[in-house]
């Protein structure tokens, strides 16, 4: 995030790519062609891969987290992180549950849910923006401090007994196989693709991302954006604690721990740059797929969770060196 | 600048000892030597881990893995000392740090050669490392009678009314504190953390030095996955889960500064013992242990603010000099 590099001499090409060329070669492609090798393995290594409910199955196991993968992406493309999401919706959850003691409905629920994982990305905004501080090492606190309440408010209990009607978001389904958290997430998804690469929104963030201080100088009002990032990347951790409560039916202040790293790993590896100023929410989405599609293909072939992280961490790694080595061989 | 720095660590000092004090006025026993050094030597791993994760945060980097590493060489010599219990323990403790070593060699060498920001790459090994654990061990766990006598012995041997593991973060410190003070290669750390494009012409390979900085907290790491093993009697996968971030924590509250650059032996010590002291305080007074983890961040944020008002006054200074250098 800090990176400083000596300024290299820049390389001006005669002609520009060509549109075909230059799509051919994207990351996006790069990572569709991965999803489809993982699918198609994926379908000959299990015959219950390949079933509409099966694959309805598989998308629970990313929604959530994409989810907010699609705010996270905005954040870090503007040169700041979050790491504090998984305590967020630990936070948002148990304020769910804390409401439901007082006999909260599932309107109430929702709007709590939602409310406080606003406020907990508006807190980690002001640290960052009001005082000025740097956002890893804020939200390394702030993960700490939000899951923290949430012990101290439930101990080792849980909180239980949601309204029927609650169960709705994290696993009812709004056509056929198609569940209400997956809809949710194409929605998502487009809002968020129309305001990184359509808006002036979306370019500010670029721009801040690319050089924070030339922004400031192009009018770019730098950290009223940052503020509204981390706002919505509370937003989006709120949801997700909506979902993912609503599809355990329970609250424990161990909910969605480790998140916040797999959250990161689907940005990474949608091509975002961890160090600002580029990414595309297209990529986003394909690596969550991805994501998904290696939990879930594993899991069937009966592979345990923990070894599965080894398939994604080797993913993360290797699909970010592929290009570098490439560029390097290519140079010599 | 070492003046600014010296006065938060006695600034620290001072608040830990408030911190003693003010426990010891409600239970008396708190402060007691025997407790004290208790305290210290629960502490002793983080104090070491700490280390090395200072080392690489002042080379504007960040070791995530370090937690994973610690529990993948853990469980590697725990599985040797299971099998073949003749082994001598000083032997097996080489064996760990040798492994975290080449772990974190593998870090270093995709920070270096392939230029992959250390956020992604630890990021990645991170879950490598815990998942390779689980593969070595086959998911089972090495229990306290599997391990031999030595082996579990070796942290609490009694040398001057002190156990081994204490000695090892006093020693382990005092072998920092001559690297980071006293050698080029500390004063290249320095240097590469400061000012990247400066070390650059002043010929330090960053590169190199970032990759150098990545086997001393491999090291370390591995040779802490003995040291757990032994003083916790037991290797599992989840060895130290999550323990990354109170590492990271323990160099933030000691005013390592994650931009790189500042950070010294003292303030990761200190930085680690005020997470220790807390940690042992609360049962003490009868605070729910649930709380920790609150206090602790909160611990955090308000560190950061304090290191964030140090840091933006001495940055004024050098802005000032570079432009009427230039």
């Amino acid at each position: 995030m800090n990176e400083v590099q000596a300024p290299a001499a820049r390389r001006i090409p005669d002609r520009l790519d060509n549109p075909l060329r230059s799509a051919v070669f994207s990351w996006q492609t790069l990572l569709l062609l991965v999803a489809i090798a993982i699918f198609t393995a994926n379908s000959f290594a299990s015959p219950y891969f390949l079933t509409p409910w099966s694959l309805s199955d598989a998308t629970f196991n990313f929604t959530e987290k994409a989810l907010i993968a699609l705010a996270m992406a905005l954040l870090i493309i503007s040169g700041e992180i979050d790491l504090s999401v998984a305590a967020i919706i630990a936070l948002a959850s148990t304020a769910m549950g804390f409401a439901l003691q007082f006999g909260a409905d599932t309107p109430g629920l929702v709007a709590i849910g939602i409310g406080a994982g606003i406020a907990c990305g508006a807190f980690n905004g002001f640290l960052v923006t009001g005082l000025g501080l740097p956002s890893i090492v804020v939200t390394i606190g702030t993960m700490s401090l939000f899951r923290g309440i949430s012990f101290i408010v439930l101990g080792d209990q849980a909180f239980k007994g949601y309204p029927a009607s609650f169960a709705f978001f994290g696993q009812g389904y709004v056509w056929w196989v198609v569940s209400f958290e997956f809809a949710l997430f194409l929605a998502a998804a487009a809002v968020y693709y129309v305001a990184l690469h359509r808006t002036n929104f979306g370019r500010r963030i670029f721009a801040m991302g690319n050089n924070r201080v030339a922004a400031q100088f192009s009018g770019v009002r730098v950290n009223r954006i940052k503020f509204v990032l981390f706002c919505l990347t509370g937003l989006m951790s709120g949801i997700a604690a909506v979902l993912l409560t609503s599809r355990l039916g329970s609250t424990r202040p161990s909910i969605a721990q480790g998140w916040e790293l797999e959250v990161i790993t689907m940005v990474v590896l949608g091509g975002v740059s961890i160090l600002g100023g580029a990414g595309s929410i297209s990529g986003v989405v394909i690596a969550a797929f991805i994501i998904g599609l290696v939990t879930f293909g594993l899991g069937l072939l009966n592979v345990p969770g923990i070894v599965m992280s080894v398939f994604i961490g080797m993913l993360l790694i290797l699909v970010i060196a592929l290009p570098i080595v490439y560029r390097m061989v290519r140079q010599r | 600048m070492s003046r600014l720095v010296r006065t938060r660590e006695i600034w620290l000092l001072a608040a830990i000892v408030a911190m003693i004090g003010a426990i010891t006025l409600r239970t008396p026993a708190f402060a007691a030597p025997g407790n004290l050094l208790g305290i210290f030597n629960n502490t002793a791993i983080l104090i070491i881990l700490a280390l090395g994760q200072m080392v690489v945060i002042i080379t504007r980097s960040i070791d995530l893995s370090m937690a994973s590493n610690l529990a993948l060489s853990g469980m590697a010599v725990a599985l040797i000392n299971a099998a073949y219990p003749e082994i001598p323990v000083p032997l097996l403790m080489a064996m760990a740090a040798v492994c975290g070593l080449a772990l974190g060699s593998i870090n270093g060498f995709l920070v270096w050669k392939l230029d992959i920001p250390p956020i992604v790459v630890t990021l990645g090994t991170l879950t490598i490392f815990r998942g390779t654990n689980f593969l070595i061990a086959g998911g089972q766990w090495v229990n306290a009678d599997e391990l031999s006598g030595d082996f579990i012995q070796a942290t609490r041997l009694n040398l001057l009314g002190l156990p081994l593991l204490s000695w090892c973060a006093i020693a382990i410190a005092l072998l920092f504190f001559v690297l980071m003070t006293r050698t080029p290669l500390g004063r290249s750390i320095y240097a590469i953390g400061v000012n990247p494009t400066a070390s650059v012409y002043a010929g330090i390979d960053v590169g190199r030095t970032k990759f150098i900085a990545f086997c001393i907290s491999g090291l370390v790491a591995g040779f802490c996955g003995y040291l757990w093993v032994s003083r916790y009697v037991i290797a599992s996968v989840e060895t130290a889960n999550g323990y990354e971030l109170s590492i990271i924590a323990a160099c933030v509250i000691g005013g390592v500064s994650i931009a790189g650059g500042i950070g010294t032996v003292g303030s990761a010590v200190l930085g680690a013992l005020f997470l220790g002291v807390i940690t042992s305080a609360l049962p003490v007074i009868n605070i729910s242990p649930f709380w920790q983890m609150a206090i602790s961040g909160a611990a955090i944020i308000l560190a950061v603010i304090l290191n964030a008002r140090g840091e933006r006054r001495k940055g004024r200074i050098i802005l000032k000099r570079a432009e009427t250098g230039a």
